[in-house]
């Protein structure tokens, strides 16, 4: 703040407390030589003003309120550039960066300051860092078998996940479901992890340019008889033909690729509906799945958590 | 008569008495505003800060139009409580582009101030279209008619010029094209674009 904004605060905050002051002793005075209780000279239609004091209770806190005020601007910031007996702030709102909030928060820690926020987050991660801490240096396996660590997972995923994947992580159309042994993009820990660190990007491009609606309709009756369901055989031995395209990422035998997040076509689990119409859809329009990166929002400890509970779902 | 009275002067001088009480009710404003005005704290924009394109511009007026500001707060103040749910508390240079800002005061639903990145946009459609198919205790209301209603983009470079005037530093080029950018989007495509822009600046430096 300039010296100028600095002073404009402070003469015309002190001017006016002065002021008020002034304002009230100069009515705590009787100055109109009428004695209290006694009515004034002052009548309009009949309507007369008696000669009463302010109430006392009023006037007492009134001083009380500019004591207070005494003591808080000089306890805390609030006089212009004055920081305060205290040293005290409540954020750092003068930043232009994260870094530049860390490098001052450690700053104003140097000069023995207090930043509240800092000191409630440190009050938190003294509590909570060592749960975490500990829980990040145990095998996700072994995590997903603790009741504690489950319960914290949950605690986490109701909070975070459960808006997507649902509150039993059962998912819905469009957000896959983490209860069974179908994976997107691999079921181990560590890929579970990965997912929830740096998230997905699902690419199922769209065919409808490529491929009539003839054509279309073959291959998805070629689809849905991969996972065994009953279909006009004509139909998808001619989709079987166009396969090829599809195969460069679910694979000759449609059993999917991990490494691309490409499903599994024959395990009759259906992200996005199992219907004829819906695959169709899939194949004309494409799909274009987005899992978040969480890593920057929640920290590797809490997302180790997290992945040891959504682990434990289908690993009992 | 009234020798004595000295509040007299105020009570029979009408345009004394306004004078004073502006000056009065004044004071909070001049000490607590003003200055703020010609901070670098409240003008300058942080790191990294980009303004809004034309389709994010479009979605923030339909943002305003269907009152979401009523219920959703753009504003993480700096308590633990806020931060670990919605993440790094606001600054004032995320805002200095934001007129009016939505910062909002009431909170139905959560703080959508970093909102972006957090859901992908297959679920801000589903979301917007019913809240309950994603959240099934959610009791925001569905907003079906923004897949209908399609944008024609006439005032849409307009818009920016006049933000241009207040110091958004968009480029001739981004205000020529604003029209072809926003011309036959669906209006929740430029809501969920505006969404998924929200606190992305900060958030991207995360680490």
């Amino acid at each position: 703040m300039s010296s100028f904004w600095s002073a404009w605060i402070i003469v015309l905050t002190l001017a006016f407390l002065v002021f008020i002051i002034w304002l009230l002793r100069w009515n705590m005075s009787n100055y109109t030589g009428i004695k209290e209780g006694e009515l004034m000279d002052h009548d309009f239609d009949n309507i007369v003003e008696i000669n009463n004091p302010l109430p006392r209770w009023w006037m007492i806190l009134f001083w009380v309120t500019i004591v207070w005020g005494f003591f808080y601007l000089a306890l805390f910031p609030g006089l212009g550039s004055f920081q305060g007996l205290l040293g005290w702030s409540s954020s750092n709102q003068n930043v232009r960066s994260l870094e530049q909030s860390r490098e001052a928060t450690q700053e104003r820690l140097d000069a023995g300051l207090i930043v509240q926020y800092d000191r409630e987050m440190r009050a938190a991660e003294a509590e909570y860092g060592p749960v975490f801490e500990a829980l990040s240096q145990r095998p996700i396996p072994e995590l997903a078998k603790d009741e504690e660590a489950v319960e914290i997972g949950q605690r986490l995923f109701l909070q975070n996940c459960a808006q997507c994947h649902g509150s039993n992580a059962m998912g819905g159309k469009g957000f896959p479901n983490l209860t069974d042994d179908a994976w997107l993009y691999g079921g181990s820990p560590e890929a579970i992890k990965t997912t929830l660190l740096e998230g997905r990007r699902g690419q199922m491009p769209a065919f409808s340019g490529q491929f009539n609606d003839q054509e279309i309709t073959e291959l998805a009756t070629y689809v849905l008889s991969l996972s065994g369901r009953k279909v006009d055989p004509e139909l998808a031995s001619a989709g079987k033909q166009k396969f090829a395209v599809c195969s460069a990422c679910h694979g000759a035998d449609g059993k999917g690729n991990q490494q691309l997040g490409a499903p599994n076509l024959t395990d009759n689990i259906w992200l996005y509906g199992g219907s004829q119409a819906a695959i169709e859809e899939t194949l004309q329009n494409g799909r274009q799945g987005v899992m978040p990166a969480w890593e920057n929002i929640l920290g590797e400890d809490k997302i180790h958590v997290i992945s040891a509970y959504v682990y434990g779902l289908s690993n009992e | 008569m009234f020798k004595n009275i000295k509040h007299d002067f105020v009570e029979k001088r009408v345009g004394w008495l306004a004078i004073f009480t502006v000056l009065t009710i004044s004071i909070g404003g001049l000490v607590e505003i003003t200055p703020l005005l010609f901070q670098k704290q409240t003008n300058a924009p942080v790191v990294g800060l980009e303004p809004y394109t034309a389709l994010e511009l479009e979605g923030r007026d339909i943002y305003i139009r269907e009152g979401c500001n009523v219920c959703h707060s753009q504003m993480i103040r700096p308590f633990r409580a806020e931060t670990e749910r919605y993440g790094h508390y606001s600054l004032a240079g995320e805002h200095v582009w934001e007129r009016p800002f939505l910062w909002g005061s009431k909170r139905t639903g959560p703080d959508l101030a970093r909102v972006g990145g957090r859901y992908s946009d297959e679920w801000h459609y589903v979301h917007l279209m019913n809240p309950r198919d994603v959240v099934p205790e959610s009791n925001m209301p569905g907003y079906p008619w923004l897949a209908e209603n399609t944008l024609d983009g006439e005032y849409t470079a307009k818009k920016m010029e006049v933000y241009r005037q207040y110091g958004v530093p968009y480029t001739d080029e981004d205000i020529a094209g604003a029209k072809e950018a926003v011309a036959g989007k669906r209006e929740v495509d430029a809501l969920i674009a505006y969404l998924q822009s929200l606190g992305t600046a900060l958030q991207q430096q995360a680490n």
